[in-house]
């Protein structure tokens, strides 16, 4: 038997990729647990076909799960992977171009059939092909190995088959020299109930692929990425719909009121219903509504009810809410409105990410209009963002637009779950001293008061006409009108004066600032560490709020030579900054469905400090 | 948890009376408009609900009709064309505690208004939803309506509308509603009357208003309120009672072979051949609610029956979920895998 060297690395990138049917998620989900448990940090993207379920073996059908795991500080799931998990040669084909040159690819010959090869495209053989383009291809037949290790149970080929992905995933553990426990334990769990010889199954497959990468000397040599330094605390590794909708709930929570979520499902904002659906026991009330519009319509009567309303959406259906967000400026009610971004116009690229609504966030509606729009920038962080949007909107009286996309909404980062009772209140009031009330008067902050029907001696009608100033009555004085919007407008500006000073990663002055908002916070993070590692003076902001923007950026500005700003839309942040502060910010622009690479971006900000 | 009743004391129902709906401000709606005669009657049931006045909510959309809210002295919303059904949808799942009233109009509700409209009534949320039909567009200054007749001359058909009318009465029965009624405006005492049915109805009372916009379509209901002819055009659905109209109730509705409604002569033909309404008939409210030439227009209660609302589900599922899972936001979260870093 050869010797195992054993290889120190700092960082590394898998992906397992397979038909929609292989199991491609779950090996994912397990090998991140288990690095998690391991001690490394770590950042995940899964990326699955937009269809249900595309054809067996075809390119459509290819679902992949990325892990970046690193001894120190990780922002992204990683450019290029450094090992490819292939299932079948569509997983192969879609996947390869992505890996990194000269990378491991390990594929499951089995699967690498004549037919097989026809459907991804292939003429000719592909591993040789690969082999050819410089890659350390280890083709193991996954499939028959697995049916080997099962032999003697009672079960048929097909539901024998379905072990593989775990067969693959114990040859990867050993390969990173990872315990099988908690996936053997999570098998049990999983499995036990349903059917006894299934959790057999997926264990004798484990432990075949394990014993597998031991014994075969098909790998010289595994590898070790040590553990890394970790804040203290339990964390769980979700994507950021659910870590979003967790955020809703604890808002509610904080702030003493109902969660009311009244929703149309649209991709990729859904999951975030699903989950506040079963979360009925907090005394969460779920509604599904008939369209986008009785959604946000829907959470206007409940807000007015002194309710925590909440809509969620993405790009097509926050363009159909326009109206009612209209609407609930008017009214100057608090609801939350959280937009899940896609690639658009239109359908665009429902299951694809983009940051292309932001300037439809702050200008996408009739009249002046003002809302407050913030983003989350991390999945963990949408939890944070979350509270945020309902803080402001309670304490401010106004509907708050927040950005997530299809990045944060399905990537996962481990999420360190929070003591609830340290999180700082939502103080909310209800107006009840009928004497001298005023629907429209307002506090220091321009807030009106928030009475809600059942109060007695308060009974007061709102709507969409123009408000006289303190009474609410309607007015169609020009004069008021113009009082009204400048107040509506103020009101909103003032949100600012509580923000806290605008944080600067990096150099605090110097020859570039890179400024962002939303997913792009990991590629920008990634690229600045990059070039200050290469002795550049760069500083990054990253922006939690988008309007109203910070009242001290203009003076970070000043500070620097540049402003580059990276999105993943044409230049629509850039476009309001230059607009706001004269300053020539420059764009970094991305639309292709995917976030920006740290390499590409790093490449890209290099040639801006040169320029 | 914030609940309005830890800090608010209810008023006494009991003492209340009309002029406790009647605001300050005055009435804007076109001299001789029949939304006033719809505004006195709403004013006069109001008071003997033994609800609360502070909780009454009016919820409108735009129109005229959609004035409403400004014209009623207690909460209300004036919202946006068409939406008033998802807006109060939202405010009584919320809260169930509240009298929530919709009011909207011919426009409103069945044309730009139409999909929140029917969904209102197919989850059969406790809404009071009293549409205005005067078969015009009449704040826009006089556009035909979903509901005017075929070949109607207005400023948008010159040459006569060319789209069929919907009828209100069957929309509501086709989208499952659970109470339907039907009213003139000018009828005071059967408007009262199916006012204080509709508020006693658990689900979505949904209330047709027949009133004349005296701008733009004055004659639309001329055969059926003109004195002279009112008596032989209007036939009023009694639950229970044999369907019989004309000055001296000699005329009667029976069905044909075919299931179609035909005039008896209760002399000639004989009474047993008269119709008895039942309002928990799912066929009959929809044979009787868009009658042909010849024959009377139905008034009065269609259909009433009895299905639990979907704010009472809502709540029954969520205390059932308490019930089974004593839980918290933290426990919430943490909740499913997770692991401890020292």
């Amino acid at each position: 038997m050869m010797e195992h060297q054993q290889e120190r690395l700092e960082s590394v990138v898998i992906r397992f990729a397979g038909d929609s049917g292989d199991g491609m998620q779950i090996t994912g989900a397990q090998f991140t647990e288990t690095t998690a448990i391991a001690g490394n940090e770590l950042a995940t993207f899964p990326d699955y076909p937009a269809e249900i379920r595309a054809p067996t073996g075809s390119i459509a059908g290819v679902s992949g799960y990325q892990i970046q795991f690193s001894a120190s500080t990780v922002y992204t799931p990683g450019d290029a992977p450094d090992v490819l998990v292939a299932m079948n040669p569509a997983a192969l084909k879609v996947n390869l171009p992505d890996v990194r040159a000269g990378g491991i690819v390990i594929v499951n010959q089995g699967a690498f059939d004549k037919k097989n090869q026809e459907k991804a495209g292939y003429t000719g053989d592909p591993l040789e092909q690969t082999k050819n383009a410089g890659f350390r291809v280890f083709p193991i037949d996954i499939t028959g190995q697995t049916l080997g290790a099962l032999s003697g149970l009672a079960l048929s080929r097909k539901e024998a088959e379905r072990a593989k992905n775990f067969y693959a995933l114990g040859l990867v553990y050993w390969l990173f020299n990872r315990s099988s426990a908690h996936t053997l334990e999570w098998i049990h769990e999983k499995f036990a109930k349903k059917k006894s010889e299934i959790a057999e199954a997926n264990v004798r497959a484990l432990n075949a692929g394990f014993a597998y990468g031991e014994t075969a000397e098909l790998f010289s040599q595994s590898y070790v990425v040590p553990s890394a330094k970790i804040e203290p605390g339990r964390y769980r590794n979700i994507p950021g719909n659910e870590t979003l909708a967790m955020g809703l709930a604890t808002a509610a929570e904080l702030s003493g009121l109902e969660l009311f979520l009244g929703t149309y499902p649209i991709t990729p904002a859904t999951d975030i219903l699903h989950h506040l659906s079963a979360q009925k026991h907090l005394g969460i009330k779920s509604f599904q509504a008939e369209d986008e519009i009785a959604g946000i319509c829907s959470c206007i009567g409940a807000s007015y009810g002194g309710a925590l309303a909440v809509t969620t959406t993405s790009g097509p259906g926050l363009a159909l809410k326009g109206e009612g967000l209209g609407l609930a400026v008017m009214l100057e009610i608090p609801l939350v409105v959280v937009d899940v971004q896609r690639g658009g116009p239109s359908t665009g690229l429902p299951t694809k990410t983009e940051q292309s609504d932001l300037l439809q966030a702050c200008f996408g509606r009739h009249g002046e209009s003002p809302v407050p729009v913030i983003s989350a920038s991390t999945p963990a962080d949408c939890y944070w963002a979350a509270i945020e949007a309902a803080r402001i909107a309670l304490t401010h009286m106004t509907p708050v637009i927040l950005l997530s996309d299809g990045y944060l909404a399905n990537g996962t980062e481990p999420f360190r779950i929070p003591d609830v009772s340290k999180i700082p209140r939502i103080p909310v009031t209800f107006a009840t001293k009928a004497e001298g009330f005023e629907p429209y008067g307002r506090n220091e902050k321009l807030v009106r008061p928030w009475a809600l029907p059942g109060t007695p001696g308060m009974e007061h009608r709102i709507g969409g006409l123009e408000k006289e100033d303190k009474t609410g009555r309607i007015s169609y004085d020009g004069m008021n009108h113009e009082k009204m919007v400048h107040l509506r407008d103020e009101k909103v500006r003032r949100i600012a004066d509580d923000y806290p000073a605008t944080e600067v990663y990096g150099d605090e002055s110097g020859e570039m600032l890179v400024i962002g908002w939303g997913s792009t916070f990991g590629g920008i993070r990634s690229a600045v560490t990059r070039l200050r590692a290469s002795g550049k003076k760069v500083g990054q902001v990253h922006l939690r709020h988008l309007n109203p923007l910070p009242k001290d950026l203009g003076e970070i500005f000043s500070r620097y030579r540049k402003v580059v700003v990276p999105e993943m839309n044409l230049g629509q942040l850039a476009m309001l900054l230059r607009a706001k502060y004269l300053v020539d910010a420059k764009s970094i622009c991305k639309v292709q469905g995917r976030p920006f690479k740290e390499a590409e971006l790093t490449k890209a900000l290099a040639a801006h400090l040169e320029a | 948890m914030l609940h309005l009743e830890n800090f608010v004391q209810h008023t006494d129902p009991s003492l209340l009376t009309r002029k406790d709906f009647v605001p300050s401000n005055e009435v804007r709606w076109c001299p001789a408009c029949g939304d006033f005669a719809i505004l006195a009657q709403v004013q006069k049931a109001l008071p003997t609900l033994g609800i609360p006045k502070e909780n009454f909510v009016f919820v409108s959309g735009i129109g005229c009709s959609s004035r409403f809210p400004y014209y009623m002295d207690t909460y209300g919303i004036h919202s946006i064309h068409g939406r008033a059904p998802a807006v109060a949808t939202g405010l009584k799942i919320a809260r169930p505690d509240l009298s929530v009233w919709v009011i909207t109009g011919d426009g409103d509700a069945l044309s730009i208004g139409g999909n929140h409209f029917i969904h209102a009534l197919r989850r059969n949320v406790g809404l009071k939803v009293l549409l205005f039909n005067n078969q015009i567009y009449g704040l826009t200054k006089g556009q035909y309506s979903p509901t005017s007749e075929v070949g109607k001359k207005t400023k948008s058909t010159p040459d006569g509308s060319i789209d069929y009318p919907l009828e209100p009465i069957r929309v509501a029965l086709g989208a499952g509603a659970t109470f339907v009624a039907r009213v003139l405006a000018t009828d005071g005492p059967l408007l009262g009357d199916v006012l204080l049915k509709a508020a006693a109805h658990k689900g979505t009372a949904f209330v047709e208003i027949y009133q004349s916009c005296v701008m733009f379509n004055e004659e639309a209901f001329e055969t059926i309120t003109e004195v002279s002819t009112k008596d032989d055009n209007r036939v009023i659905l009694k639950h229970g009672e044999r369907l019989l109209f004309g000055k001296n109730k000699e005329k009667g509705i029976g069905l044909n072979e075919k299931g179609e409604p035909i005039v008896i002569d209760v002399l000639k033909d004989g009474i047993a051949k008269v119709v008895v309404y039942d309002q928990t008939s799912q066929t009959l409210p929809y044979v009787l609610a868009h009658m042909s030439e010849g024959l009377p227009t139905p008034f009065g209660v269609f259909h009433s029956v009895e299905k639990t609302n979907y704010e009472t589900l809502l709540v029954e599922q969520v205390g059932r979920a308490k019930a089974k899972k004593q839980g918290s936001v933290q426990a919430m979260l943490e909740e499913g895998e997770s692991w401890v870093v020292e």
